[in-house]
């Protein structure tokens, strides 16, 4: 828990957001500062996967969709920039592990070469072995790196799908409920991952578990039906919420 | 090493830090009276303050991981040991204050008599609470059920040194200030003997789950679900 407030690396400026006329987030404004780790909860419906979607403009996969406001990388509208550039910087692991149909190490190894990655095969190995170290995969997996991704267990496929994206070098990893399909140790992998991780990625995760989030975050921002109730430091959130409505949904009395 | 371990850890070095500072105020208090040394009981009376702040700073640590970390099993039982703990040592600190002040106190009187029960509770009372604190860092149950085996011992003393000074008292009305002070010395040392009884209890039931207080043993433990036995 760090008591000087870091550089915010990541912030949203009054955010709309609208699936065709119906408002999915209203005027979301709101900062990550740089190497911490900050939780979105909320319950099912409040707008934190549609929110945590529109950081790297998944958002515009989805038909009809409309956005205003500004998300600022670094300062500058991710909106105004290539969007491929964005998702290079901000990458996401989604909440149903999703590996390619190919080995394990092209899994790891496609995305540097999708973005023209300049070095060679030595090169490219190197990058795959530290992305599956610094995913904590590498051990499990280090022998078998030619075998179909499908092979692996779910963990072990979600932190490979992590690995995937560590592989750019994100300055910002996004996770969409990462842990939901997984069992608690599993889960405790994946956490201590972030921890891990943390050093050097700004992150952001999406949780319906909060006890997930109490665990893992600095910061915690609770949602309610398309707005941000309360963003505080996770201590405050789970201690001392400031808005009633964030006491009765941490303390299970709702939602 | 998993996050939670590394914070329980943290938790563990404070409460030692906290331990260490009020051992050391026990000593310095209790060789303050002894040897009407008055920069020991100062500080003792200086060191108070800080052993108070530690006392906040545990609470605070505590009450953070019981919020954000779902302990559970020895996890659970380690923080609200450590919340009674933390407490106990609390009060400790404030008698060794209180015993610091008495001496103070005596060094404007003259001694009853060469002191010989009061030393004897002294030096019972603290190897109670370092044995306490040692059982706690090495899990020990069995060196902390030890400890409840001296109470009584220190229950004893106290009785002897408050006839003796009362038998005192009634011979020589003089000496009725110092013995006053003598007196709540020695309920301050028997209160120090109670509250190391009380961590050892809790050293007792963080290494083996079992509450051996109030003689709660004979009630096994079926209350908590568990098959009796």
């Amino acid at each position: 828990m760090s008591k000087v407030p870091a550089p915010k690396k990541l912030s949203t400026e009054n955010l709309d957001f609208y699936y065709g006329a119906f408002q999915a987030l209203h005027g979301i404004t709101l900062d990550f500062q740089e190497n911490l780790i900050t939780a979105l909860i909320g319950p099912s419906g409040c707008g934190k996967s549609t929110f945590i979607r529109t950081l790297n403009r998944m958002h515009e996969t989805v038909k009809g969709t409309r956005l205003t406001g500004q998300i600022l990388l670094d300062g500058k509208d991710i909106l105004k920039e290539d969007v491929n550039a964005v998702r290079l910087k901000v990458g996401m692991v989604f909440q149903k592990s999703n590996p390619f149909p190919k080995t394990i190490f092209e899994n790891v190894a496609y995305g540097l070469r999708v973005n023209g990655f300049q070095g060679g095969k030595a090169a490219i190995q190197e990058v795959v072995e530290k992305s599956l170290v610094k995913a904590a995969l590498w051990e499990e997996v280090k022998d078998k790196l030619h075998q179909s991704a499908f092979g692996l267990s779910g963990g072990q496929q979600q932190r490979l799908c992590i690995a995937r994206a560590l592989a750019v070098e994100p300055e910002v990893l996004l996770l969409d409920e990462p842990c939901s399909a997984l069992d608690p140790i599993a889960t405790a992998k994946i956490e201590d991952l972030l921890f891990a991780l943390k050093s050097e990625t700004t992150i952001v995760i999406v949780t319906h578990n909060m006890q997930q989030a109490a665990r893992v975050s600095d910061f915690t921002g609770f949602f309610l039906l398309g707005m941000m109730i309360e963003f505080n430091t996770t201590n405050t959130i789970f201690q001392n919420p400031t808005k009633k409505e964030t006491e009765d949904y941490v303390t299970g009395r709702f939602g | 090493m998993r996050h939670f371990s590394v914070e329980l850890e943290e938790l563990n070095q404070t409460l030692l830090e906290m331990a260490g500072l009020v051992e050391a105020s026990i000593h310095h208090s209790v060789r303050a009276l002894v040897e009407q040394n008055r920069d020991l009981a100062q500080q003792v009376i200086r060191d108070e303050p800080l052993i108070n702040s530690l006392e906040m700073e545990i609470d605070g640590i505590v009450t953070r991981l019981l919020a954000l970390r779902q302990p559970v099993a020895r996890d659970l039982r380690f923080l609200t040991a450590a919340l009674k703990i933390n407490t106990d040592l609390e009060r400790i600190g404030d008698l060794a204050n209180h015993i610091a002040e008495r001496a103070l106190s005596l060094m404007h009187h003259p001694l009853v008599k060469p002191m010989t029960d009061i030393p004897k509770m002294a030096s019972l009372v603290q190897s109670m609470l370092l044995k306490c604190l040692d059982a706690f860092v090495r899990g020990d149950a069995d060196l902390a059920r030890s400890v409840l085996l001296s109470d009584d011992e220190v229950d004893a003393l106290r009785d002897a040194v408050y006839a003796e000074l009362v038998a005192t008292m009634q011979r020589d009305p003089g000496i009725v200030p110092a013995a006053v002070d003598l007196i709540f010395v020695a309920r301050n040392l028997e209160r120090i003997g109670d509250h190391a009884t009380n961590i050892a209890e809790d050293v007792v039931f963080l290494v083996k789950g079992i509450d051996v207080r109030h003689h709660a043993e004979h009630f096994e433990k079926t209350e908590s679900g568990d098959l009796a036995k």
